[in-house]
């Protein structure tokens, strides 16, 4: 039985883990120890082995080392570790340590080898950490010391993450050199994806889909109990997997153009424009007239078609990656976003600024290429670049995943995705999707409110018993998972009364709603 | 006009929210524990750390002052019923036009030896969180006793942070004067399958404590000595009366009220948990102490303060609750044990773990109750069907639309139905409609 396991007697704050904090100072040793050993290889350097990267990465691992020898909170666990939590977290460590020798250069030396010492064993790790923390306990929610947790609520794991992810961002946006050797030891895995060595976004991609996979199967542990997590977790991992790395990755083996069928205009604003789009066209066979049709079928056709019978969480929260990121890698981060009415405002003003932005973009764009250069000239590009720079890097990668252990996970969702507010215009307006309240039942807990990753405050509307129906909620089903009252269902239905509760209950006084909804303010 | 509520939970705070909303009268509302309502029922998430105390207050904290609804911190010590003045700790005094007594409840303790012990306490305000933090820290065990609904969420709360638990029970089944055999029995295996050791038919004989004055461990009515840091008393809640008594103005088990929350004190009502009415509603307890409760109370009376003099009229009973993972609904009426003239319809999931009762009139079939465990129903759906006196063969045929759970979730109607129909082979029902909203609307 878990709960009566001594193991963890030693949990959240009963006491002060004295074991663990020097077994977390161990950690910090060794990876002190490793960076020395790297400077001091720096002063062997040959003309194959840049001093400078063994340099670099010996400062990394020290800087990592001493950060968790010194800062008390981040080695201080809030819960204890079984055995097997700490196998797997020994391997994810160990994992760590040898991505940053790839980073000195080794991963060129031998890249078959460092790939499997750096990237197969933090995988590797992380799933036998995750199969110990979950398996052979009872499914059901359990968030217990989410709030105590350094890592999970802005402690000081939370916040070295943060850098790392962020940093990361930077190193791959614009200085992918420093990223060399990490990107040698994809070299194998390219070679028989892609035909050809790997570049710094052939590294991205297996990161991305390696954290959406392994964090995947953390998701689908955790909401084990809960059908629709299950089935809506397998899905972004299938679009993740195959529709985001192999189908694109074999496109490039055969030479044809890479091509991404799960991610379409305007979050791919590039799909619809005329340099893109002529680009297709042009490819020798129907494939690229395809792609075009499919981009365009898929952007103007197929989206109001779905959101209107299941709202945008048929994108959202089961195809789109960004989405499937967020729902795996960024689920321990989810209660992070903002609930304030203040966030709420900045959001709609941001996310349609984008959208007018990209729309504005891609018609400069096509006036510019219909009238060959007449409008704009050679600014036309520039203003692409721009958008590109701002949005497409600055938002959607270093804010939108760097920031997750800070901010939350949908930051980009919420506030800078174009396709969110195109698709959050339709499930306001045009959908059949609602998250029904369950009459009197909510307790005003606010666990929905908590654990809602786009910030809605959905006991607002729960504890009076009103329908949820906002342009954000991306229906991931989680509010409903967590609330300890059965009170709130994802549901499709006729659109006629969707504001309202069904029209059965109003008369009742135990149900909050008539004159709740009319006075509206409080 | 100055309407002064005391108590600022859910049942003092509905009150204030509805008058606002109704009329421009100056309110405050005085309170002793917070300065800002929050959700009672969440407490437990607190200590678990699955929210934190600002996350469980449903109002922002700049809503009282937009919505004009002053809040003091202070405790009442004393109201002057013929000068409309009220006595505040601070040394303060306060006259209101109407007063409103919200007060709530306070934890029950029998007099047992050793129940003052450092280490044993109970649970029922921020104030006991916070202790339970201190009374918690680097025990090897706890015990809990009695078996009401803030029992299981101690045991819960203390298993959340890895604590053995010892969970004293005196019925034979967990909640069995309020739940059905089946149902308690399920609770009870619920519990123990998180690894709670639970004691059912056990009950406290005394509380030992060390050379220190703190709780060494507890002795059972079996005659056994547990050894514990920590002991949570929940054995129910009373009526918190006080501030009633000291001002003179009639109690009983709480503070006795008609169905207008009119008090013995003139132009003093009393509402939530702490009310007590002098006729019971038919079918209803004098005293209820629920949140649900409390919110009815406070819309009804906020009406008869702003010069619509409303009765309390609630409607078909509903309240829920979760052990550990177990989700429980019930709508209506469902005794322990059958009534006479009443059948029930029982069915449960062979893991054991979910099930769906329906109670009904033998006479013309008439549904008068639902619980459903593991499982979510719909609360209007459910009440319609028992105000309306729908008949149980209309209610299995439309059961679907019932269903609340989460899309995909295995629907049990069709099982629920084929359990009536073994009973009734000479005339089966026909599960006519599935879960779904259309189902519902055009119902
Ligand atoms: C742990 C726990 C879990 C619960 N879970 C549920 C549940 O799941 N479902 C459910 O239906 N019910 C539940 N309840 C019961 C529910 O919380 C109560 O019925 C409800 O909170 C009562 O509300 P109230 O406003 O009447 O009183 P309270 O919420 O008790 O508020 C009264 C307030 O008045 C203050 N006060 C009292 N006297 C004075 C004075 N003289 N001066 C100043 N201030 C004073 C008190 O300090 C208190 O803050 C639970 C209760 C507890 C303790
Ligand atoms: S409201 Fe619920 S379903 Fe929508 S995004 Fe928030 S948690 Fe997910
Ligand atoms: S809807 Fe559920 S989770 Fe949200 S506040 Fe109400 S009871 Fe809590």
């Amino acid at each position: 039985m878990p709960s009566t396991n001594t193991d963890f007697d030693q949990s959240i704050g009963l006491t002060p883990g004295r074991t663990f904090l020097t077994s977390g100072q161990k950690v910090g040793q060794v990876f002190v120890g490793f960076g020395l050993l790297l400077l001091l290889a720096a002063a062997f350097g040959s003309e194959a082995l840049s001093p400078l990267r063994f340099f670099a990465s010996g400062l990394v691992s020290l800087a990592f080392g001493l950060a968790i020898y010194y800062v008390p909170d981040l080695t201080a666990p809030t819960t204890a570790l079984s055995s097997g939590e700490r196998v797997g977290l020994g391997l994810f460590g160990f994992g760590l340590l040898m991505l940053i020798a790839t980073l000195a250069g080794l991963g060129s030396l031998a890249p078959a080898l460092f790939f499997w010492l750096g990237t197969g064993l933090v995988t590797l790790g992380g799933l036998l950490f995750i199969r110990a923390r979950y398996a052979g306990r009872p499914g059901g929610i359990r968030n217990d010391g989410v709030m105590f947790s350094n890592t999970m609520s802005r402690g000081a794991v939370g916040w070295l993450l943060g850098i790392v992810f962020t940093g990361f961002y930077v190193l791959l946006y614009w200085f992918p050199a420093a990223l060399e050797g990490l990107i040698r030891t994809m070299d194998p895995l390219s070679w028989v994806l892609h035909g050809k060595p790997a570049d710094q976004w052939f590294m991205y991609g297996t990161f991305y889909t390696l954290a959406v996979l392994v964090m995947g199967v953390r998701a689908l542990y955790k909401y084990r109990h809960n059908r629709y997590q299950r089935i809506r977790t397998f899905s972004v991992m299938f679009f993740q997997l195959v529709f985001a790395y192999l189908i694109p990755s074999i496109l490039v083996l055969f030479n044809r153009p890479e091509f991404y069928f799960s991610y379409f205009w305007p979050l791919k604003y590039n799909y619809l424009w005329p340099s893109d789009v002529q680009w297709l066209m042009s490819q020798p066979g129907g494939l690229g007239v395809f792609m075009v049709f499919w981009a365009a079928a898929l952007s103007f056709i197929a989206t109001p078609i779905l959101t209107y019978f299941w709202g945008k969480r048929w994108y959202c929260s089961w195809v789109c990656g960004c989405g499937g990121l967020a729902e795996t890698l960024g689920d321990p981060w989810r209660h992070l976003s903002d609930k304030s009415v203040k966030a709420w405002q900045i959001e709609r003003w941001m996310i349609h600024a984008v959208l007018v932005f990209v729309v504005a973009t891609t018609a400069v764009l096509w006036i510019n290429s219909a009238t060959e250069g007449a409008v704009l000239g050679g600014l036309s590009g520039a203003y692409a670049r721009v958008y590109g720079f701002l949005i497409g890097s600055v938002f959607a990668g270093v804010i939108g995943v760097g920031f997750y252990p800070v901010m939350g996970s949908r930051m980009w969702c919420r506030f800078g995705c174009p396709m969110a507010a195109t698709l959050g215009i339709f499930q306001k307006y045009f959908s059949r999707f609602r998250i029904t309240t369950n009459g009197g039942q909510c307790i005003s807990c606010g666990n929905c409110s908590t654990y809602c990753e786009m910030g809605i405050d959905v006991r607002w509307y729960a504890q009076r018993g009103q329908n949820i129906i906002r342009a954000s909620c991306v229906g991931c089903g989680v509010c409903s998972a967590v609330c300890p009252r059965g009170v709130l269902s994802l549901e499709n239905g006729p659109r006629e009364e969707r504001y309202n509760g069904p029209a059965l209950i109003t008369e009742d006084l135990t149900i909050l709603t008539d004159e709740d909804v009319e006075a509206g303010a409080i | 006009m100055h309407i002064v509520i005391v108590g600022n939970g859910v049942t003092g705070i509905t009150t204030a929210r509805f008058v606002r909303k109704m009329s421009d009268h100056r309110i405050t509302v005085i309170s002793a524990e917070s300065d800002h309502f929050y959700s009672r029922p969440a407490l437990m998430y607190l200590y678990m750390g699955h929210l934190t105390y600002e996350q469980t207050k449903p109002y922002a904290d700049d809503f009282w002052e937009k919505n004009r609804i002053e809040l003091l911190r202070d405790y009442v010590r004393e109201a002057d019923v013929a000068g409309k003045r009220l006595f505040l700790s601070s040394g303060a005094a306060l006259s209101y036009d109407r007063l409103v007594l919200a007060t709530g409840s306070q934890s029950n303790k029998f007099g047992w030896p050793g129940q003052d012990l450092d280490g044993v306490q109970g649970l029922y305000g921020l104030y006991d969180l916070e202790r339970m933090e201190q009374n918690t820290q680097g025990i090897r065990r706890a015990v809990v006793v009695g078996g009401g609904l803030i029992g299981v969420e101690m045991a819960e709360m203390l298993h959340a942070r890895h604590l053995p638990v010892t969970f004293l029970v005196r019925e034979r089944g967990y909640m069995d004067y309020l739940l059905p055999p089946e149902e308690a029995d399920m609770v009870g295996r619920q519990i123990r399958s998180h690894g709670i050791d639970l004691r059912l038919g056990t009950e406290l004989k005394a509380v030992l404590g060390d050379e220190e004055g703190r709780v060494r461990a507890v002795v059972t009515s079996a005659g056994e000595e547990i050894a514990c840091g920590f002991v949570g008393l929940t054995v129910g809640v009373h009526p918190n009366v006080d501030l009633a008594k000291a001002s003179g103005i009639e109690t009983n088990r709480g503070v006795l009220v008609n169905r207008f929350f009119e008090t013995s004190a003139p132009d003093v009502y009393a509402a939530g948990d702490c009310a007590e009415f002098r006729e019971p509603l038919p079918g209803r307890k004098p005293v209820e102490q629920l949140w649900y409760t409390g919110r009815m109370h406070g819309r009804t009376l906020a009406r008869t303060l702003c010069g619509r003099r409303t009765p309390y009229r609630p409607g078909v009973f509903f309240n829920s609750a979760k052990f550990f993972d177990l989700e429980y609904q019930t709508y209506g009426d469902v005794p322990p044990a059958l009534g006479p003239g009443l059948r029930t319809l029982y069915w449960e999931h062979p893991n054991g773990d979910r099930c769906i009762r329906i109670n009904y009139r033998e006479a013309d079939g008439a549904v008068t109750g639902f619980n459903v465990m593991g499982v979510r129903y719909r609360h209007a759906v459910c009440a319609a069907w028992i105000r309306e006196g729908r008949s149980i063969r209309f209610v299995l045929e439309h059961l679907g639309a019932a269903n609340f759970d989460p899309e995909f979730f295995t629907q049990f109607e069709a099982e629920v139905v084929a359990t009536y129909n073994a009973g009734h082979p000479e005339a089966p029902v026909r599960l006519k409609r599935k879960r779904g909203l259309r189902a519902l609307l055009t119902h």
